[in-house]
């Protein structure tokens, strides 16, 4: 683990770069409690280039609150390196107090207390403030969606994700990659990138006819900034039509291509580009290893695995940036670009505190605008909850054991199966839970919860399958998502150990009998990437269980065994 | 690490299966590069072989190989039953040595490219593609 002051050393001996992050400021004033939107925007510009980060946004327009993980285990190399730090640790490493504001924003702990306390977090109303803010010191700064922004509300799914590209065309982005946004169906995909008024790019976008690049979506697109040539690179999710349902967007390949990054990059180098970004949505243990394997990348802005880091993590002369999820956060990065190269760089992740900045008028309107319509379904409260309802993790978490709850009661079922999503924001007890907030854990163009029989043997082979694109050594061999959340069903997991010998133990929770691999049993799920899954949407099965409980109380999961960490 | 006889089995167990069936293929992939290359040692560099990390579809998995100043290049599918994928030969007025295809596998494995160089030298190279159920996307 290298500590915050070996980060700096190692970033000033390495290379001719030297940086520095505005993060320690705002602990600092944090700590004091006495947060003003004039602290947490406060910067001093630096340099000629500034890029602002925004990424996996999942469609919150509203401010919202999001639990961060307690579990997030590194494997092979990266073990315990960020962002597979969290809590104390986390807090630790880079100098935050506990029960601070940036305690609330970047770890898990006391999170009911601290929420009630710091209030919710994002809101695109709110992000428009900052973003004015920065505009305000340099108005040619350069806007990054990394991408997820059509996906994951109740509005994003009934206009087929119209109102985040309406919201965020107000926002006047410069350019955006993709992921979730191809569930909407490559048609509409490309109804909406036909009329975006920013580029669309994926160096990785391939026709799957001819594996060659997809005339749909640029690579890259040059700017102008501050007199400096920038080339901003996508990068969409690599794993699209494995962790996604490829039928809905056949035409289009994906994968990781480090040949090709490395052509896009010589090629834009060899056009004068004189700052290469790249906006990825790899996750980040894949572009912590693309950019030690690409040579001439300067800045990853990098996106897909949800994490919030304060500073920027060097690997050779690139930084890579990390910007949370949500809306929760935005990072700034001022550049000094010289004489062809980057000479330094000055950061800052910026928390939304919701009660803090103010919201940018016009955007508000514009947001309740696109709610209007649906704001009477939406805010009809289905229940209350007396505990803290959140996902984000390796394994499961409440929202996650509600659901498999949800599937096992009203689906009959032994066993019941849960995406291992990390978007979902959260809720605090006391909260009550209405129809947005079991969209917003569970909203997906393939949400039909499936009921069907599978072998002992199989649902063990499915779990192995999952684990390995979680705790593969090798981060190119990794989804990014996290462990498949099981109901009614007890297991441990070494992740130390290869496929096929990480999961035992399987205990079927109702009987406290070992699984029996030749046994079928009835297993209910949803998010199958299979076409002509069927079943009710999983939010229909949600509501109707949460309905019945009134109260909805979640015991701490005690059933998954983790050795290895 | 204290094992338990439960654990001592179940890795025993696990142990097995994984051994046995990539056992069998991996022996019909050496049977099947040593007919290829009469049993001669191949070296390393001057091939390259650019497949999918993950494929995303097994049936047919996009490849290329690259081997300037090879008259034939090889692929093997490691895991597959028949592990003879593809041969490609070159002429002497061939533009370039390389070669993308199509190849359908059987689960997880390496992919074994070899070229017969000019002089009857050997150079091999290889990349582990993943067979995935799939599943959560983050």
């Amino acid at each position: 683990m290298i500590s915050r002051r070996d980060f700096l050393q190692v970033s000033m001996a390495a290379s001719a770069l030297y940086g520095a992050s505005g993060f320690g400021n705002w602990a600092r004033l944090a700590a004091q409690q006495s947060l003003t939107q004039d602290q947490l925007l406060e910067f001093d510009t630096f340099g000629n280039v500034s890029l602002i980060h925004v990424t996996d946004i999942h469609a919150q327009l509203k401010p919202i609150y999001f639990r961060e993980p307690e579990i997030n285990l590194g494997v092979g190399e990266n073990k315990g390196s960020v962002p597979h730090v969290t809590g104390a640790d986390f807090r630790k490493l880079y100098g935050i107090e506990d029960n601070s504001p940036s305690a609330y924003a970047l770890t898990y702990n006391d999170f009911s207390a601290l929420g009630k306390a710091y209030g919710k977090v994002g809101g695109l109303d709110r992000v428009a403030t900052v973003i004015n803010s920065i505009r305000a010191a340099r108005p040619d700064a350069l806007l990054l969606d990394g991408g997820d922004t059509w996906h994951g509300s109740y509005t994003c799914y009934h206009t087929e994700g119209q109102d985040m590209v309406n919201v965020m065309n107000a926002l006047k982005p410069d350019a955006m990659t993709f992921h979730w946004e191809f569930t909407l169906g490559s048609e509409r995909v490309r109804e909406v990138v036909a009329d975006l008024p920013f580029a669309a790019l994926g160096a990785n976008i391939f026709d799957a006819e001819w594996d060659e690049p997809a005339e749909d979506f640029e690579p890259y697109k040059f700017f102008e900034r501050g007199g400096v040539k920038i080339a901003v690179i996508g990068q969409a999710f690599p794993y699209m039509p494995i962790a996604n349902p490829g039928w809905m967007f056949p035409e289009y390949s994906f994968g990781i291509r480090t040949e090709r990054m490395q052509e896009v990059v010589d090629e834009v180098r060899g056009m004068g580009a004189e700052l290469v970004v790249l906006l990825s949505h790899n996750g980040f243990d894949v572009d912590k290893k693309m950019a030690s394997l690409v040579k001439g990348i300067d800045v990853v802005l990098s996106g897909h695995t949800h994490d919030a880091l304060p500073e920027p993590v060097l690997v050779g002369e690139t930084i890579i940036i990390a910007s949370g999820s949500n809306g929760k956060f935005i990072s700034r990065v001022d550049l000094d670009v010289r004489d062809g190269r980057m000479m330094g760089f000055r950061h800052k992740l910026i928390p939304i505190f919701s009660d803090v900045i103010e919201p940018d008028k016009a955007v508000s309107t514009l947001i309740d605008e696109q709610r209007a319509p649906y704001e009477d379904a939406m805010s009809e409260v289905i229940g209350e909850t007396d505990s803290v309802l959140y996902r984000r993790g390796n394994f499961n978490g409440t929202w996650d054991d509600l659901i498999c709850d949800a599937l096992l009661s009203e689906r009959e079922a032994d066993i019941a199966m849960s995406p291992g999503v990390r978007w979902g924001p959260s809720l605090l007890p006391g909260d009550k839970i209405t129809r947005e907030d079991i969209w917003n854990a569970t909203s997906m163009t393939y949400g039909k919860a499936y009921r069907s029989e599978m072998t002992g043997e199989f649902i063990h082979t499915i779990m192995e399958d999952v684990a390995d694109n979680i705790f593969n050594p090798d981060p190119y061999y990794q989804q990014g998502g996290d462990m498949v959340r099981m109901g009614g069903l007890g297991y441990r997991i070494d992740i130390t150990k290869p496929q096929g010998e990480r999961i035992s133990e399987l205990t079927l929770l109702k009987t406290g009998e070992q699984l029996d691999p030749a046994k079928n049993y009835v297993v209910a799920g949803w998010a199958s990437v299979n076409e002509g899954t069927e079943g009710p949407q999983i939010w229909d099965v949600v509501e109707s269980h949460i309905r019945k409980q009134g109260v909805v109380h979640v015991e701490p999961n005690t059933s998954v065994k983790v050795v290895g960490a | 690490m204290n094992l338990t006889r439960r654990d001592a089995m179940a890795l025993g167990l696990g142990a097995t299966a994984a051994a046995l069936l990539p056992f069998r293929a991996v022996a019909a992939a050496d049977d099947a590069i040593a007919a290829f290359t009469g049993g001669a040692e191949a070296g390393e560099g001057g091939i390259t072989l650019t497949a999918p990390e993950i494929a995303e579809n097994g049936n047919t998995v996009p490849i290329t190989v690259d081997a300037p100043g090879a008259e034939t290049i090889a692929v093997f599918a490691t895991g597959n039953p028949t592990p003879e994928v593809a041969a490609f030969t070159f002429g002497p007025l061939a533009g370039s040595q390389m070669a993308s295809t199509r190849i359908r596998l059987a689960g997880t494995q390496d992919v074994v490219a070899i070229a017969k160089m000019a002089d009857g030298s050997f150079v091999k190279t290889s990349a582990t593609v993943k067979v995935t159920i799939g599943g959560c996307g983050g």
